[in-house]
């Protein structure tokens, strides 16, 4: 069997005061996809806030192996070093900020982490390049300030662009699909499964059914109240999307 | 006894020898400014305009003025090698008061220009000298009656109808004296009809020991159809006070750009009051602040719509750290004469830290139905989302702080006209940020050993 990447054991995680998180266990290997899937308001998002380190959120209880760290105790930039990434819902606008500089920061910053020498400029853009071509990013948009004026289809590509440069071993996608129209989705889509290999993995967070038609997942999960109620095969998304969530909320409170 | 009290008894005792170290022309103003100050008082805090820096305060210490012109030499190099290389400029510099010349640099200047020495101006050609002089800086206002008492030398430029000037100008001023000292400094700039300049000033200080007071008083005087633009750096020691006071007035269909930046300082006070008096004219007024530490930055402009069809745009912005305090008051003035005027006002404002404090006053005084005007202020913080997201992309905290701050000025840097400044003054507020917040810069690689 692979190799364990991440250990999430009995996590618990508050929002000013309120408790969002209320146990949550999930183990992900090497080669694995998981979709977490789940009602509006069960957490979907804290989890894959919580595990980026984002500090409007505090940790009450539990803890996380990530192939051999402790994840909860590194900051959010050590855990993209040690190879987490997490593909927002909202990638966030940095006006002034350009694409360029910003990429060069994280890869140079990672690779100072692995005491390796920087990457010269032309390097550097060559690896723009190669990355962008995953998923049919325009030149243009990489000369811009981060997702500044970026349509909701394009922030959604400069997210898995980021994750390419980066080359993480495990990746959160939170709704990625998420405002995407079919053309997007499918290259979105189609990045992801190009960089998937037999040492990363990936949790893919999505309401519908749809995104895992392209990403397909080898274990679904259902994520209510804060703890993971359900875990099944690809069937069991098939079934939410029949059936909708209804049945799990009345088996749950039951 | 105020602060005046030093400087008019200075003047009784020394009358003649400052008189005898200047030239007729900046003399015939003295005894009028004299008589001024005899009457006024300088600004306090809490005068109007006034809210968060007295001036009473800053001219209080007793700095030595250096009238008998003892000549004191500065190594002009070492204090402005880090500041505009590469870039091709006409280079003159002032020490403390004093108007030098870079070897050559005449010779350089197109047939007609000028860009000299004051004094030796008001000696060499009184006429053109008398004709502006103290034409926009009143002497009813007292600060501006105390520079004129006291001053000496200053810098002329002067620029002929229709010359078109390529090479910037740049002037360094020098702060260097064995003994803390105020130093009376004075630019005077006559653009005539059609003309174009640009003119880069930046302010030093050789050495951190002294203390320095800085009276300044600027004049420009722009001909209709003059393209200008005034660039200000400030990098001074903390233990230096700078009070300025920039007076334009622009003619028929002039364009001025007005640009300061204050990197560091003691206790920094800029007026800028921009006169657009002719139709048809644009005006730009531009700045950033960066404080951390001590320092106290306050500007305050107005900028007075006196004839139709103009367009006027400022923005200002401020990045404070550590215990820094800043203060901006802005006040746009339309005149019932000034129809289809647009004037718009930006002031923004970062505090770094939870002790930092920014005071903001915008105001529109309009008395005209055919305008668009606008202000806006806001004071915050740093994004907390955007920062978590460069963070999430592996980004150092500290890295991603100062990325961000850069951000913030990157469009006050781009209202600069001067293609090399531009660049340059990336790499200077870039500078400028790691410097005052360089906590984790070089320790990244020992962590990751100790993690292990």
């Amino acid at each position: 069997m692979n190799d364990i990447l991440i250990d999430i054991k009995n996590l618990h995680a508050s929002v000013e005061g309120k408790e969002i998180l209320k146990g949550i266990n999930l183990t992900v290997r090497q080669g694995e996809v998981h979709a977490i899937m789940g009602p509006n308001g069960s957490g979907k998002s804290t989890l894959s806030e919580v595990l980026a380190g984002n500090p409007a959120f505090t940790v009450t209880e539990g803890e996380v192996d990530f192939h051999g760290k402790q994840l909860l105790e590194l900051s959010p930039e050590n855990r993209s070093h040690e190879g987490l990434f997490l593909s927002f819902q909202y990638p966030v606008e940095i006006p002034g900020v350009s694409m360029v500089n910003f990429m060069r920061a994280a890869v140079n910053a990672k690779r100072k982490y692995l005491c390796e020498p920087p990457l010269t400029a032309n390097e550097f853009l060559k690896l723009m390049r190669q990355k962008r071509a995953i998923v049919e990013l325009d030149n243009k948009l990489a000369s811009r300030s981060v997702n500044e004026g970026f349509s909701g289809g394009e922030k959604k590509r400069n997210e898995i662009f980021q994750m390419a440069m980066l080359e993480p071993v495990l990746s959160i996608l939170d709704e990625t699909d998420s405002g995407l129209d079919i053309d997007a989705l499918r290259i979105v889509a189609g990045g992801v499964n190009k960089l998937k290999n037999e040492d990363n993995a990936t949790i893919v967070i999505t309401h519908y059914q749809r995104l895992l038609d392209y990403i397909k997942p080898d274990f679904v999960h259902v994520l209510y109240k804060g703890r993971i109620v359900r875990t099944g095969g690809p069937e069991l998304a098939l079934e939410l999307e029949e059936r909708g969530y209804d049945w799990i909320k009345e088996e749950v409170n039951a | 006894m105020n602060s005046l009290d030093q400087y008019i008894e200075l003047y009784r005792l020394n009358r003649e020898a400052i008189d005898n170290g200047s030239a007729p022309v900046l003399n015939s103003l003295r005894d009028e400014a004299f008589v001024q100050l005899g009457s006024g008082r300088l600004p306090r805090r809490g005068d109007e305009g006034y809210e968060r820096t007295s001036v009473e305060d800053m001219m209080a210490a007793d700095y030595g003025v250096n009238v008998l012109r003892v000549a004191i030499p500065a190594d002009v190099a070492a204090s402005f090698r880090c500041d505009v290389p590469n870039m091709s400029t006409l280079l003159g510099v002032v020490v403390n008061d004093e108007f030098h010349p870079l070897r050559g640099m005449e010779s350089r200047l197109p047939e007609g220009v000028k860009f000299m020495s004051l004094r030796r101006a008001a000696i060499e050609c009184p006429e053109l000298v008398k004709a502006h002089y103290g034409t926009l800086a009143p002497l009813s206002d007292t600060a501006v009656a105390l520079n004129t008492m006291l001053v000496q030398d200053g810098v002329l430029v002067y620029v002929p109808r229709g010359v078109k000037l390529e090479k910037p100008l740049q002037l360094v001023n020098i702060f260097s004296s064995p003994a803390s000292l105020m130093a009376a400094r004075r630019v005077l700039v006559v653009m005539e009809e059609d003309s174009q300049a640009q003119l880069l000033v930046c302010d030093h200080t050789q050495d951190s020991e002294q203390r320095y007071l800085s009276s300044e008083v600027v004049e420009l005087c722009i001909g209709s159809g003059a393209r200008f633009d005034y660039y200000h750096i400030e990098e001074s020691s903390s233990l230096t006070t700078r009070h300025s006071q920039l007076f334009a007035r622009q003619s028929e269909n002039s364009n001025l750009l007005v640009n300061g930046m204050t990197l560091t300082c003691g206790t920094t006070r800029n007026n800028y009051s921009l006169d657009i008096a002719g139709p048809g004219c644009e005006t730009m007024l531009s700045g950033m602040a960066i404080g951390s530490g001590h320092m106290h930055i306050d500007n305050s402009a107005v900028v007075r719509h006196l004839s139709h069809h103009c367009h006027s745009n400022q923005l200002l912005k401020y990045v404070l750290d550590d215990e820094s305090t800043g203060a901006f008051g802005g006040r746009i003035l339309v005149t019932p004469e000034a129809s289809f005027t647009d004037a718009f006002q930006t002031n923004r404002n970062m505090l770094a830290s939870s002790s930092a404090r920014m005071h903001t006053k915008p105001q529109l005084e309009i008395y005209n139905d055919e305008v668009k005007c606008s202000h806006g202020a806001t004071t915050g913080q740093l994004d907390a989302e955007a920062l978590f997201y460069m963070r999430t992309r592996g980004i150092p905290e500290a890295e991603a702080r100062n990325m961000l701050m850069q951000a913030f000025m990157a469009d006050v840097i781009d209202t600069v006209r001067m293609d090399g400044l531009r660049d340059r003054l990336r790499h200077m507020v870039e500078r400028r940020f790691q410097g005052a917040d360089c906590s984790d810069c070089a320790a990244s690689c020992r962590e990751v050993l100790t993690d292990d």
